[in-house]
């Protein structure tokens, strides 16, 4: 990692910082009207696009320094956020519809009688957070030690990242799942006793979901900077010989995975209360590729970029489906081609000094020689 | 349960007794004599009475003579329009017009002042109905009969078995004959009084139809039959229908499943070669699928009505071109540039999806567009117990039809060869100076261009939507990363197996359930065989 970009990354992290402590000020101390008020919808909006950032942390971390480009993340962050989720619903209690103290309303109304085993504990906020972590944590385990193990590599792993994300979309779906269905989970009052919709509530989420992406980036810029970062870049580059080296390459790869699974599963479990529904259309495949043309936007393997890129993106997605809905996929679609095509490293590339020899470029004559005969 | 027995008992009891009184006045009006000229006569002469019971032996009598105006006048009487004058002695009845007329000579009345209805109860409206079906089990037509007598197996009335018996005894057409029979077969299995040799002869009858409806049936003689050998006939029988039954069953699981697997087949052909030769994934593939589903809607649009039923000749090679044109355009302006970084393809060919899904989307609008099948692609053919499908069936034949075609390709041809030699050793191949760059934009189009004419057969028994690619791109892609890459008969082997077992997964634990499983079997596979069943060997697999 280049110094510039390491000072870029502070610049960044400390607009952040910035930005925790602010934008509470300013949204709560100010006047409802005045210059300096935020009003709370913005704060909401934006808190989603720093969710949507700690997703693409995630995903750079693997694609960007490890040439892993999950079609999956989009499924590690669903599944944080119905962990997320089900807490919030343990938390509705008796004030549902059907005001039954222990189950959801869905449950009610498919004429459940007790709580699934999946939902004990929820209630419980600890063990939710710990679930937040572990679902996405250990299925990036499972399905990464299979997949590593037996060197599933470049697009065949990407197409059997899509094809789990695409099972749990469809499994998801159904009600007998036990998690809502094609509902979801939804209609949420308080979080921590907090309630939602209050202004100071929103405030707050806002403030978790930036020091959340600046503990992401730190997490990452740590595990970058350190032996074991340099090593999986080099396994980016050259992977048979490392292996070669006498590195288990799988096991590098995998703990990178395993994190940055985690990482988005946390992105996702801060999204949830912030857009108050969690439903199967998350784990849609395309959510998971929208996730890496964030990632290539801001500028692969530069970690600071992916979270431009994300904010950058969703604020485009925003303003454009408000302004022109149906030239939103054109535009979406030329990013994904002209950012391929002639923006290789992404935006920050573009700010960066040309620093050829340090910037990290996979296409190197190494690979280019390992993998020459199949492209 | 402990309910039902009586119920039946109760309905039985019901149909026996307007039974009884149909037979009865079957056989009063037999005994009166063979048809006379009269007899219309004397049925009118009983309605004028407006008594249930001469309204009762009027019906009888109309059925038994079969006049040609006795299927107007019970309708008439069924829908309260039959109308009598009975100083004058004339019966007349409202035509659905309006228009009052004799119900003999169907002229119209002077006067509809003087007429009243005749009355009708609801067991003469059941009498009615069963003497209307009695009439149409004596129409002329074979056809009429036949459905007549289909309509009598699904009602099961029983009011209708003497008019079944009288037309068996005189029926010509052995397929009317054995509708026939069956009917009464469905007859006797509801009824509690009938004989054992008529049970038998049920048993055997509904035996030789053998559908779910007559095992049912034959359970129900067997319950009801108290005489052992009539109850052993019953059960041989069932095992009989039952062992064909599942049989055919199985048949049909498979033949949904070999209709899935042509469908998967034709998605990822095209798949295959683009992604054996170039290595690179296209994901813009489902959008050619689609793509060629709007060429088979333009061309039906345009084509005038004289030649709708050759529009798929026309679509096939349009479909080709036009997914081909766009395919080669892709490969030219994105795909050539990315050739050593094949995850940005994948990226850069998804924004090229939605592109192309927005255009149609703008063009054609978001909702589906009708495609209609021609005339030779629809309608079912009965093999047996087994449903064929038509429309299915020449998919089947159409994605065999391109396997063929694309093998012939790859092995005839030298552009099949240099084909095959790039997707082997594109290095090696370049050294013997085969130009990779021009069999990349051949393969390219040959792939886009067998994705639209997936999409032609699609647009046959799927919606035509923009998001119509989008529904076959991840199937397809398992498909391709199952069979392997770089041997068709990997990919049609894939197709094959992962669409029969999805067939046979679906009734035992539901469609998406099934493909759940598939999906994470096809995970764990490639975990075993990470290039798929058909992996190309030597040293392009070395990575």
């Amino acid at each position: 990692m280049s110094r510039q970009l390491d000072r870029i990354g502070l610049v960044f992290v400390a607009l952040l910082a910035l930005a925790a402590i602010l934008v509470p000020v300013l949204a709560l101390a100010t006047p409802e009207g005045s210059a300096f008020n935020i009003p709370p919808y913005l704060v909401q909006l934006f808190g989603k696009y720093l969710c949507y950032a700690i997703l693409a942390l995630a995903l750079d971390l693997v694609w960007g320094y490890c040439g892993i480009l999950s079609l999956g993340h989009g499924a590690f962050f669903a599944l944080g956020g119905y962990a997320m989720g089900m807490y919030l619903m343990r938390q509705i209690g008796a004030r549902g519809v059907y005001a039954n103290p222990i189950l959801p309303d869905f449950m009610v109304f498919l004429n459940w009688k007790a709580l699934p085993v999946a939902w004990w504990g929820f209630n419980w906020f600890p063990y939710a957070m710990l679930l937040v972590v572990l679902a996405p944590g250990l299925l990036a385990l499972a399905f990464g030690w299979f997949a590593f193990r037996s060197r599933v590599t470049g697009v065949y792993l990407s197409i059997i990242t899509q094809a789990m994300t695409f099972a749990l979309f469809k499994e998801f779906f159904r009600n007998d799942f036990g998690f809502g269905g094609n509902n979801g989970l939804t209609d949420f009052k308080d979080v921590l006793g907090f309630s939602l919709q209050s202004s100071s509530t929103k405030v707050a989420l806002f403030s978790a979901s930036a020091i959340a992406l600046i503990a992401a980036y730190f997490v990452s810029r740590a595990i970058i900077g350190s032996k074991y970062g340099k090593a999986l870049v080099a396994i980016r580059d050259a992977e048979s010989r490392m292996r070669f080296l006498g590195y288990r390459v799988e096991n590098y790869k995998l703990f990178a995975f395993v994190v940055s699974a985690v990482m988005a599963g946390i992105g996702g479990a801060l999204y949830v209360p912030q857009v108050g529904i969690i439903n199967p259309s998350e784990f849609a495949p395309a959510n998971s590729i929208e996730a890496a043309i964030w990632v290539a936007v801001g500028g692969r393997g530069t970690l600071v970029g992916a979270a431009i890129g994300a904010i950058a993106v969703n604020f485009a997605k925003t303003w454009f489906t408000g302004v022109l809905p149906e030239f939103w996929l054109y535009g979406l679609g030329a990013l994904f081609v002209l950012v391929t095509l002639f923006l290789p490293r992404g935006l920050l590339g573009l700010l960066l000094r040309p620093a050829r020899e340090k910037a990290p470029t996979p296409e190197t004559p190494a690979l280019a020689i390992e993998e020459g005969a199949d492209p | 349960m402990p309910v039902m027995p009586h119920v039946t008992r109760l309905l039985a009891a019901l149909r026996l007794s307007t039974l009884a009184i149909v037979v009865v006045t079957l056989f009063a009006a037999v005994a009166s004599g063979p048809a006379r000229a009269d007899a219309l006569d004397d049925a009118l002469a009983l309605f004028l009475t407006d008594k249930f019971p001469d309204t009762q032996k009027a019906i009888g009598q109309l059925v038994a003579e079969a006049p040609p105006q006795a299927a107007a006048i019970l309708d008439a009487l069924g829908d309260n329009r039959l109308l009598i004058d009975p100083a004058n002695r004339v019966v007349a009845y409202r035509t659905a017009a309006g228009a009052v007329v004799d119900a003999k000579t169907g002229a119209p009345v002077a006067s509809a002042d003087a007429f009243k209805k005749v009355r009708v109860n609801n067991a003469l409206r059941a009498a009615i109905d069963g003497a209307r079906g009695s009439l149409t089990l004596a129409n002329p037509d074979p056809e009429k009969r036949l459905a007549a007598a289909a309509d009598v197996f699904k009602s099961r009335d029983a009011k209708a078995l003497p008019a079944l018996k009288a037309q068996l005894a005189k029926e010509s057409d052995p397929r009317v004959a054995d509708a026939l029979k069956l009917a009464v077969a469905a007859i006797v299995a509801g009824s509690d009084s009938t004989t054992p040799a008529e049970r038998t002869a049920a048993i055997e009858a509904l035996k030789a139809r053998g559908d779910p409806d007559a095992a049912n049936l034959i359970d129900a003689i067997g319950q009801k039959a108290t005489e052992p050998e009539v109850k052993a006939a019953a059960e041989s029988a069932l095992t009989n229908v039952r062992t064909r039954l599942m049989f055919w069953g199985a048949a049909q699981s498979l033949w949904y499943g070999l209709s899935a697997s042509s469908v998967l087949l034709l998605a990822a052909i095209g798949l295959a070669i683009t992604f054996g030769v170039m290595g690179v994934i296209n994901m813009a593939h489902g959008e050619m699928v689609m793509l060629g589903a709007y060429a088979t809607y333009v061309v039906q649009s345009v084509l005038p009505p004289s030649l709708q039923g050759w529009s798929l000749a026309f679509a096939i090679p349009l479909a080709f071109i036009v997914a081909a044109v766009v395919g080669v355009a892709i490969e030219r302006l994105i795909i050539r540039y990315l050739y050593s970084r094949p995850l940005e393809t994948l990226l850069a060919t998804w924004g090229v999806s939605l592109i192309l899904q927005q255009t149609v989307r703008t063009l054609f609008g978001a909702n589906n567009r009708q495609v209609s099948n021609p005339p030779f692609m629809s309608g079912a053919l009965h093999v047996g117990g087994l449903e064929i499908t038509m429309n299915r069936m020449w998919i089947i034949v159409l994605a065999i039809l391109v396997f063929i075609g694309l093998q012939l390709v790859l092995r005839a041809t030298r552009f099949g060869l240099q084909m095959r030699a790039v997707t082997q050793n594109r290095r090696m191949a370049a050294a013997m100076g085969i130009s990779t760059a021009r069999i990349d934009m051949f393969a390219f189009a040959l792939g886009s261009g067998v994705a639209g004419i997936a999409g032609v057969a699609l647009s046959q028994i799927d919606n035509v939507s923009p998001n119509l690619g989008q529904g076959y791109i991840i199937d397809s892609f398992m498909v391709v990363v199952f069979g392997g890459v770089g041997n068709l008969w990997g990919t049609a082997l894939g197709a094959l197996m992962i669409g029969v077992a999805g067939k046979i997964l679906e009734p035992l634990i539901g469609a998406v359930q099934g493909q759940i499983v598939l999906l994470i079997v096809i995970i764990l596979f490639i975990q075993k065989r990470p290039r798929g069943m058909f992996a190309l060997k030597g040293r392009a697999v070395e990575a």
